[in-house]
């Protein structure tokens, strides 16, 4: 059954059920290295016998892949709501200045000196993400959005631990933050304590005031949150924070807001991260590399990873003797492949294109507000949206209709659906992030649908979405009997 | 929603029946439906010694992750193995074949817990 198909919809097998012994596609010289028989060098319980690895010819692989990245939804091949990930197309630009031979090419243990272009843009990356976003220093290190938030807290507990303060151990997070804060500020060993938003889904500053006292190391703030509010005392918030003696840590998950027109240093944050593949245009990995550059205030910059770039009489070079730094957290420099890509779109758009960026993603998630919000539940209607929409299934309660049904039926349609069942603080929730890729068709194709989806019943529903390759799948079963190996 | 007339409740939706100087202790019918198909139970271990308040344990639904507190100070002494195997049981008995721990305490700590009746309780779930 190597090739088994229903029409043009391959039914895949996995790479273990193709017939595969003694089909070898490679033909390997014999080595000039004698081979030494292991019995003897090892005990016994450390030899593996023959492991069951699939042996198939190139062709075989290559159209096992294929076929199933043909089974992808991809945002080259449609529109992607996902809200929070800010899916935008990344443009091909992109790729051919990854590949370009010297970047793709450079060897991190090349002779002192060399790859000047290469740190050059580094260096001007660095140089760009500090004034897009108010920030003194930029370290390329984390290789995502959650690393450069692990990197982040470590930076705040250095600080205050050079500075003798050693009762700062809680770090306040409001209720709507995305989970990887909390579990971010537990890794550095600080206690994360939820701050409670107020009734207008924002950080309310009587209760800060309560809570914020010398135990807490720093506040870890989405700005727009997870709602796609803008915190608007995000000023007074800062301060009240900074007043206790404690640091500012800035989300910016969601720069896709801001980027040309607001900057979160401008704001108080004392230590941001971006998201390349979000804010900048890089592939979202699928576990693949990913950048998560952290932006830093000078009361920072000491304790960032080593080594960091400086430029000294014309060239940028690596400066290693930096005696408060943390240390290391990713080998060399960084994803830079990724670095490269976000720095492609950064200078294609240049400052002007930027905020024309922010406010098409802007405008683009009002938009679909303006043609949901007479079907939809809309928490917070009364705010203005930044660059996503929340709305929830609420109305479509009577005729039990959930966020799932609806997120199905989107499948069935042809569309990614948008986030839902997130944030956790509104029930139902559907986080809708158009950014600024899509035009006024796509938006509107995808309201329609939307509204059309909201009109059926929930047994048509549920048996969505039958298109697909896969069906409608027990995503319950999974979760409470997964098979996690090959049970062949 | 059911909600039973001999049990207490907290505001973050745990039901607790006291016998003797033992709480048994376990989410309410108006959670199991917030939270969706229970996938995982996180249980204590046995002997685990509780300030009030603590979380016990979380609980994984396909929509998120909830912690499980206990209002009142003891020490664990039994928990529902069961659920490792059947976490549905927290949807399909949360009152009966769903209960997740059972805790010693002492009387007077019970009584001192901030709890609620079933009215109240019923009133708090309408204010949600
Ligand atoms: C608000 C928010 N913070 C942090 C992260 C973590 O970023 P990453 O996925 O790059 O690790 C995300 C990711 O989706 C997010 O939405």
């Amino acid at each position: 059954m190597s090739v088994s198909k229903n029409g043009m919809v391959f039914n895949e097998p996995l790479l273990f059920e193709l017939k595969s012994r003694g089909k070898a596609g490679m033909d390997l010289p014999e080595t000039e290295i004698p081979l030494l028989d292991g019995t003897g060098l090892l005990a016994a319980q450390h030899l593996r016998g023959a492991v069951a690895i699939p042996s198939l010819s190139e062709p075989e692989v290559v159209r096992h892949f294929t076929r199933l990245s043909q089974w992808n939804y991809s945002v080259d091949g449609g529109f992607y709501p996902l809200g929070s990930c800010t899916m935008k197309y990344n443009p091909k630009l992109n790729e051919a200045a990854a590949a370009i031979e010297g970047f793709a090419s450079a060897h991190p243990y090349a002779p002192y000196g060399c790859n000047q272009g290469l740190k050059r843009l580094l260096y001007e990356l660095e140089q760009d993400l500090a004034e897009i976003s108010g920030m003194d220093a930029v370290s390329l290190h984390p290789a995502a959005g959650s690393h450069g938030e692990l990197l982040g807290m470590m930076l705040v507990v250095a600080y205050h631990k050079d500075r003798g303060d050693h009762k700062r151990t809680r770090v306040l997070i409001p209720d709507s933050a995305h989970g990887t804060n909390p579990s971010s500020a537990s890794i550095v060993n600080l206690e994360a304590v939820t701050l409670p938003s107020g009734p207008n889904g924002l950080i309310d500053l009587a209760t800060l005031d309560q809570m914020m006292d010398d135990t807490v190391a720093g506040i870890m703030i989405t700005n727009p949150n997870t709602c796609g509010l803008f915190e608007s005392q995000i000023k007074e918030v800062c301060d009240l924070v900074h007043a206790r003696g404690g640091l500012v840590y800035f989300d910016g998950a969601n720069m896709n807001a801001l980027v040309g027109v607001a900057r979160p240093g401008d704001m108080g944050a004392d230590v941001l991260h971006f998201n390349t593949h979000k804010t900048f245009s890089t592939p979202h990995g699928g576990g693949g590399p990913g950048a998560g550059p952290i932006g830093v205030k000078s009361i920072l910059a000491p304790y960032l990873p080593k080594p960091i770039l400086v430029e000294r009489r014309g060239q940028v070079q690596m400066d290693y003797n930096r005696p408060k730094s943390i240390g290391k957290v990713r080998s060399f420099y960084g994803n830079l492949g990724v670095l490269i890509r976000a720095w492609t779109y950064i200078k294609t758009l240049g400052a002007s294109g930027l905020r024309e960026m922010t406010q098409s993603a802007v405008t683009n998630a009002n938009y679909l507000k303006a043609r949901l919000k007479d079907h939809f539940d809309v928490p917070f209607v009364e705010q203005r949206s930044m660059h996503e929409v929340l709305l929830t299934d609420k109305k479509q309660q009577e005729a039990h209709v959930s966020t799932m049904d609806l997120a199905k039926g989107l499948i069935e349609r042809g569309f990614h659906p948008p986030t839902v069942y997130f944030p956790l603080v509104v029930s139902g929730a559907m986080l809708i992030e158009p950014t600024e890729t899509e035009n006024k068709e796509t938006l509107d194709q995808f309201a329609d649908t939307l509204i059309e989806l909201a009109g059926l019943d929930h047994e048509t529903l549920a048996a969505y979405p039958k298109m697909t390759p896969v069906g409608r799948v027990d995503e319950v079963g999974a979760a409470r009997k997964p098979i996690l190996t090959y049970q062949g | 929603m059911e909600v039973r007339g001999d049990l207490k409740y907290t505001e973050e939706h745990e039901w607790l029946q006291l016998e003797g100087d033992k709480v048994t202790l376990g989410i309410t019918d108006f959670a199991q439906d917030k939270l969706g198909d229970v996938v995982f139970v996180e249980l204590p271990e046995v002997g685990t010694i509780l300030e009030a308040g603590e979380a016990i344990g979380n609980i994984e639904s396909v929509k998120a992750v909830s912690e499980i507190f206990c209002p009142v100070a003891g020490e664990v002494i039994e928990v529902n193995k069961q659920l490792e195997e059947e976490p549905d049981l927290v949807n399909t008995s949360p009152y009966e074949d769903g209960w997740i721990v059972k805790i010693k305490v002492d009387r007077s700590d019970f009584a001192d817990a901030e709890l609620m009746n079933d009215e109240e309780y019923q009133n708090h779930c309408a204010a949600e």
